[in-house]
């Protein structure tokens, strides 16, 4: 019973995770129909921030945070302007650019951190928090998810709230009707992608004292990433949130009873289940082409 | 087209001096790049298979899967049922073949993103598999001492006689293949691509003109990883992950994908090309995405589109002179 408890607590907690990192592949993919295969590497750099910076060299943790969000939103800036902006009408050019991208990435990490074993940041918050004598959360974790949630109601309020946020929304759901109503596509495409980096640079930090840190690590981020956006609906923002925390749990208990590959096995399998009977996910609608 | 893939005197001609060339190639050459030539040629037979797939115009991101499975058939089946290579061989791309007819089902109810997408997920979920079902497929590290062909006295562990058995099956599927893609059903499958609901209209199934392309290209590709991990005598998961699927994309892409020869060009040149940077190992990732990005910025024809160009280049010139 207290595994049972446990394992939903971890969970929850993981999902924080999986929304951050896969809420930027959608808000992409939504604006600028380009799949960017190098998202798990953006939350890469973001983990390697945190080790350069803070385990490295003594930067206090929260400031790294900051500088990890601002590093990963220059490359995804930079990435829309060189490469995604002379793509726009290309899909599959831009899908290939960004898996160059994802080389020229991992070479750098790399380099930065150099060969041999997956790099370890000791967490900045220590101790644990028990609740009822049974469940242990780490502060850490805590931590973690405060920040995602706080991060995730930022961009919901961005979202449905804010003028500019009306704007990303109009564009993913009608390109031209919203270039139509005055709206730059260009400017557009460059919220959308600087919040999504953000949001994998975010998680990169958040994920980075609880995890092996590793030039590779953005391979699983991905498809977890991928697992998320097709289950929630491609391009739909609270499904994907929502596909996270039922994908999260569902991770965290099959890796707690059986293991972590057969969880992966088990949701790439569900994905290509949702492709076929339900290729709309939980909340995505048609898009017409 | 129009003389549907016959060869012509001069083109027979080449294709002769180029085997000649293959023939004495390998014994100038050093022990490693022996290996390497075998690979290269082996890899040929990968891009010139995936080319099939992608001729109707979906990329798929399983051929290097299904080179996997084509593999693991023989190496398991030559190692624990001791069956013999020739005999495993063409079974390695019947399984693959089977595998991608199962696979075409779900996968082919989709298009465009979500075919790209799936067909991801379905090759990572086999690939995860053989990672986690250690029994029959070794785990991560794979399974090795595959035995290596028998016929007569000769010794397929020395890198010359492997080449030249390589050499003759990698010629004759890519003669195959080529026949394939300049027949009736090729042309068919460039209608599909290009003007697919036409193709409908004058009664041509697409769908199963693209099952055929996949199945027949995943058979193909499986026959090229039987090759491989029997000279390697390892077969492991790592071999056949995505990073070896994005080196197919690159190939094609970069050698263009309008004609057939440019899948070839694209793997040779830089298969040569990561051969002269083998000095700067852990810069190589960065140098292939570089070249990657270039390419579809700059080139988006490929290398065989060079010369196209500079023709063109050379004819505006001369009409701006007259």
């Amino acid at each position: 019973m207290d595994l049972l408890i446990q394992t939903v607590v971890n969970g929850f907690i993981q999902s924080g995770f999986y929304a951050l990192a896969a809420i930027g592949l959608v808000l992409v993919f939504g604006v600028m129909r380009v799949v960017n295969f190098a998202h798990g590497e953006l939350v890469m750099i973001g983990a390697y921030t945190i080790w350069y910076a803070h385990a490295q060299n003594g930067v206090p943790y929260l400031f790294t945070v900051v500088l990890a969000i601002l590093i990963v939103t220059a490359i995804g800036l930079l990435m829309e302007r060189f490469l995604f902006r002379p793509m726009t009408d290309d899909p599959l050019g831009g899908l290939i650019c960004s898996i160059g991208v994802l080389f020229i990435l991992q070479v750098i990490a790399t380099y930065v951190g150099g060969e041999g074993p997956s790099k370890q940041v000791p967490p900045p918050f220590e101790g644990t928090l028990i609740v009822f004598e049974t469940v242990r959360i780490p502060y850490q974790r805590v931590f973690s998810i405060g920040v995602s949630i706080f991060a995730l109601a930022v961009l919901w309020y961005f979202l449905t709230r804010t003028k500019l946020g009306w704007a990303v929304r109009a564009v993913s759901m009608d390109r031209e009707a919203a270039a139509l109503q005055g709206i730059s596509t260009v400017r557009i495409s460059m919220v959308a992608i600087g919040v999504g980096a953000a949001m994998a640079g975010l998680a990169g930090a958040l994920m980075a004292p609880l995890t092996n840190i590793n030039p590779h690590m953005g391979h699983n981020v991905i498809i977890t990433a991928f697992i998320v956006t097709i289950v929630g609906g491609v391009g739909s923002l609270p499904g994907a949130v929502i596909a996270s925390v039922l994908y999260a749990l569902f991770h965290t208990f099959v890796t707690t009873y059986f293991s972590g590959t057969i969880a992966t096995i088990s949701g790439l399998l569900i994905m290509v289940l949702v492709l076929i009977v339900r290729p709309t996910g939980i909340m995505g609608h048609r898009v017409s082409e | 087209m129009n003389n549907r893939g016959k060869l012509n005197l001069s083109t027979l001609l080449l294709l002769a001096g180029l085997f000649a060339f293959l023939l004495i190639l390998p014994h100038f050459l050093k022990y490693h790049q022996q290996d390497f030539l075998i690979f290269l040629t082996i890899n040929v037979l990968v891009v010139v298979s995936y080319r099939l797939v992608t001729l109707t115009g979906e990329w798929s991101l399983i051929h290097a899967v299904m080179m996997g499975v084509g593999a693991y058939t023989s190496a398991l089946l030559s190692k624990n049922f001791d069956i013999s290579f020739w005999i495993t061989l063409p079974m390695a791309g019947v399984v693959a073949g089977a595998m991608a007819l199962l696979l075409s089902y779900p996968l082919f109810r989709m298009t465009q993103f979500y075919f790209l997408i799936g067909s991801f997920a379905a090759g990572e979920a086999i690939r995860l598999c053989w990672i986690q079902f250690i029994k029959p497929f070794g785990g991560t590290g794979g399974t090795s001492a595959i035995p290596s062909p028998e016929l007569m006295n000769i010794d397929f562990l020395e890198p010359i006689p492997y080449f030249y058995l390589v050499l003759v099956i990698v010629s004759i599927c890519v003669y195959l293949l080529y026949r394939i893609e300049k027949s009736r059903i090729g042309l068919t499958l460039h209608a599909v691509h290009w003007k697919g609901v036409l193709a409908e209209s004058v009664g041509v199934n697409t769908w199963n003109y693209r099952a055929l392309a996949f199945v027949a290209g995943s058979l193909f590709v499986g026959i090229a990883g039987a090759l491989k991990v029997h000279y390697i005598g390892t077969v492991a998961p790592k071999q056949f992950d995505i990073g070896f699927m994005v080196f197919i994309l690159i190939w094609v892409i970069v050698g263009g994908y309008r004609t057939f020869y440019g899948a070839i060009l694209g793997a040779v040149v830089l298969s040569v090309l990561d051969e002269v940077l083998r000095g700067v190992d852990q810069l190589r990732p960065a140098i292939y995405g570089a070249t990657l990005i270039f390419f579809i910025l700059y080139l988006p024809g490929g290398l065989e589109s060079i010369p196209h160009k500079i023709k063109k280049m050379y004819q505006q010139k001369r009409s701006r002179a007259t």
